[in-house]
């Protein structure tokens, strides 16, 4: 199921803003990347260029191009629907739809394919979504309740189950425990864990020690300088980037010793 | 770092240690609750009072009465006998806002979604600009807009749905006279019920949480299909204020509707045959001409409307409070 995605030469602009500039990478399938940096060098804007959840944004486009199992996703003849729904995507900010019960919001995703599934399918992909996401336990017995009504961290897995409910071959998460607390970072970092076994995962983090705990590689986002473009500065095997980084930069982010 | 800094407040109790008890006295707070909770039973109290009035001035056209109030389409109020009855009004008013709902509802959640989330920038100021400005144009421009040229330019448009869809009752003409019908009262009522529609229900798509439209975005959902995931759930409540405020206008509008219709007492379900009247269209016509037991059931009639539109209103509450819980606005 997980692919690989190669990343070439990738400029992002806003408008005339060119916020990335010259980003080149590649992501192993069935591994955890993390992207790290300062705030504003550009991590969510790559992030999205993977999925193409830039173009949603007026005026923003990407240039260069990213191949997902050497397929461009820029293609001319690429559906950004059917991108989206190979690669999936998590965010910062839990944003489970709040008009939908719990199993609703799980199934959300498998509702856009407009194949009618039996009940007892459905109800299946139920339940192994939520186990995926370790929520199972906790709402098992509340499936039909509003998933708004549960706490920060619940709905953050229950996000992430919605996103895995329809078997992506990549998922992409955009600091998924910024806002939750460090019982609910652990669960979601195990689950993490669990889920590199079947996806390609790439991770926005904020959090040093998550990007060193959850992945093989990191790469590091730094800007040239204000209102300059952000820049990749180094990507490495994550122990490598965090023993003995080759960037002075690098070294000075890792360590704390940031501008 | 931590012990360089004071406890909040350490430094200030010189004037004595700070008491926490004590009832909250607030004066912007007590005066904002007691204008609020004023202007709240000022609204009761009118409303109280305007339903005491017409329950008032209807008892003695109510006593007068040889037929049934609710099941007499005709209106003789100040004939002898007195007969006079809602049947045909009632009728005529639920029709007209009926069909204008149909043709509204859809129509103005439509543009207000195109303006909202289609239309390019400049595309869509300019049609928000040109739908609010629909809802400046006085009633009675729109009813003689209806007659002089609306009517005319619907002819061919009548005819041919009775041709290909007279089977169907409601379309069946058998005068061959496309005028002055409940239909084209609909149609008008439609016109002028559609800027509230539309401006309503934009102001709440566009107050869509990004968040939601990204959630439904990034599972690959089609540009509908986020409208239907993000959009329509969370502003299912605005689009229901929306359609109740119109059809408010709808079923209250006179003088347009009072131009339209031939003003005829007899439920005609034909209805592009010329006929029919509503609540407010005949209080408008009959009002001069009527003697005291005339105003009396006039009024009467008023009452009806009155406490149509209120249960309209509730059964709006209604639905929207069904599902307040999964409404997102926690
Ligand atoms: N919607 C937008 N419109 C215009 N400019 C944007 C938009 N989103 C981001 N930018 C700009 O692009 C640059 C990169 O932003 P981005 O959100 O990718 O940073 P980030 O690395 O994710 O930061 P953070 O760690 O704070 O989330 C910033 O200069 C930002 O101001
Ligand atoms: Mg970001």
């Amino acid at each position: 199921m997980a692919k690989r995605i190669d990343v070439t030469d990738l400029d992002v602009f806003y408008g005339s803003f060119k916020a990335v500039e010259g980003v080149t990478f590649s992501v192993e399938p069935r591994s955890v990347t993390a992207l790290i940096g300062p705030s504003g060098c550009g991590k969510s804007t790559v992030l999205r260029t993977l999925n193409r959840m830039h173009e949603v944004i007026p005026g923003a486009y990407a240039e260069g191009t990213v191949l997902l199992d050497g397929e461009d996703i820029y293609g001319a003849d690429i559906d950004p629907v059917n991108v989206r729904r190979t690669i999936g995507m998590v965010f910062q900010r839990p944003n489970p739809f709040p008009t939908m019960s719990i199993k609703e919001n799980v199934l959300a995703g498998l509702k856009l394919d407009g194949k009618k599934r039996p009940k007892s399918e459905l109800e299946g992909i139920v339940e192994k979504s939520l186990r995926g996401a370790n929520l199972w336990e906790e709402v098992k017995d509340r499936l039909d309740r509003p998933g708004a009504g549960l706490s920060g961290g619940q709905q953050q897995r229950l996000c992430i189950a919605r996103a895995i409910a329809v078997e992506p071959q990549v998922l992409l998460m955009d600091e998924p425990c910024s806002a939750l607390d460090p019982i609910s970072t652990l669960a979601i970092e195990d689950l993490i864990e669990e889920l590199k076994e079947r996806f390609t995962i790439v991770i926005v983090t904020h959090n040093m020690q998550q990007a060193a705990r959850v992945s093989e590689t990191t790469a590091f986002f730094n800007l040239a300088g204000v209102g300059k473009p952000g820049k990749l500065v180094e990507i490495a095997s994550t122990e490598m980037m965090f023993s003995n980084p080759t960037q002075q930069a690098t070294e000075d982010y890792i360590s704390g010793r940031f501008g | 770092m931590s012990t360089t800094l004071e406890p909040p407040g350490a430094a200030a109790p010189a004037t004595g240690t700070p008491d926490i008890r004590g009832a909250a006295v607030r004066r912007g707070d007590r005066v904002f609750v007691g204008l609020s909770r004023g202007a709240g039973i000022l609204i009761l109290v009118t409303m109280a009072a305007i339903a005491v009035f017409l329950i008032w001035k209807s008892i003695p056209s109510l006593q007068a009465n040889t037929a049934n109030f609710f099941t007499t389409s005709e209106w003789s109020p100040d004939a002898k006998p007195v007969v006079f009855g809602i049947a045909a009004l009632l009728f005529g008013t639920l029709m007209t806002a009926l069909i204008a709902m149909l043709l509204a509802v859809p129509v103005g959640i439509g543009i207000a979604l195109f303006i909202a989330h289609y239309a390019s920038r400049r595309l869509a100021s300019t049609l928000g600009f040109v739908t609010d400005l629909l809802a400046a144009v006085p009633s009675i421009i729109f009813g003689m807009w209806g007659i002089q040229f609306l009517t005319p330019q619907l002819q061919g448009f009548l005819q041919w749905l009775t041709t290909y869809f007279g089977w169907i009752p409601i379309f069946q003409n058998d005068l061959g006279i496309y005028t002055r019908s409940i239909l084209i009262a609909g149609i008008v009522l439609a016109i002028m019920v559609l800027p509230t529609i539309s401006a309503i229900s934009r102001e709440v798509f566009v107050q869509t949480p990004r968040t939601h439209i990204e959630a439904a975005l990034a599972l690959g959902a089609t540009r509908w299909e986020m409208v239907r995931m993000a959009i329509f759930p969370f502003a299912r409540p605005g689009m229901i204020s929306a359609s109740m405020l119109g059809l408010g206008r709808a079923l209250g509008e006179t003088i347009a509707v009072a131009l339209l219709l031939s003003a005829t007492y007899e439920i005609n379900w034909h209805i592009t045959e010329p006929g029919g009247i509503t609540f407010a269209a005949n209080i408008a016509l009959k009002w001069n001409e009527a003697g005291t037991i005339g105003l009396s059931a006039l009024v009467a009639s008023g009452l009806v409307l009155f406490v149509i539109t209120l249960a309209v209103n509730m059964g709006a509450r209604l639905i929207i409070a069904r599902r307040s819980e999964f409404s997102g606005a926690n």
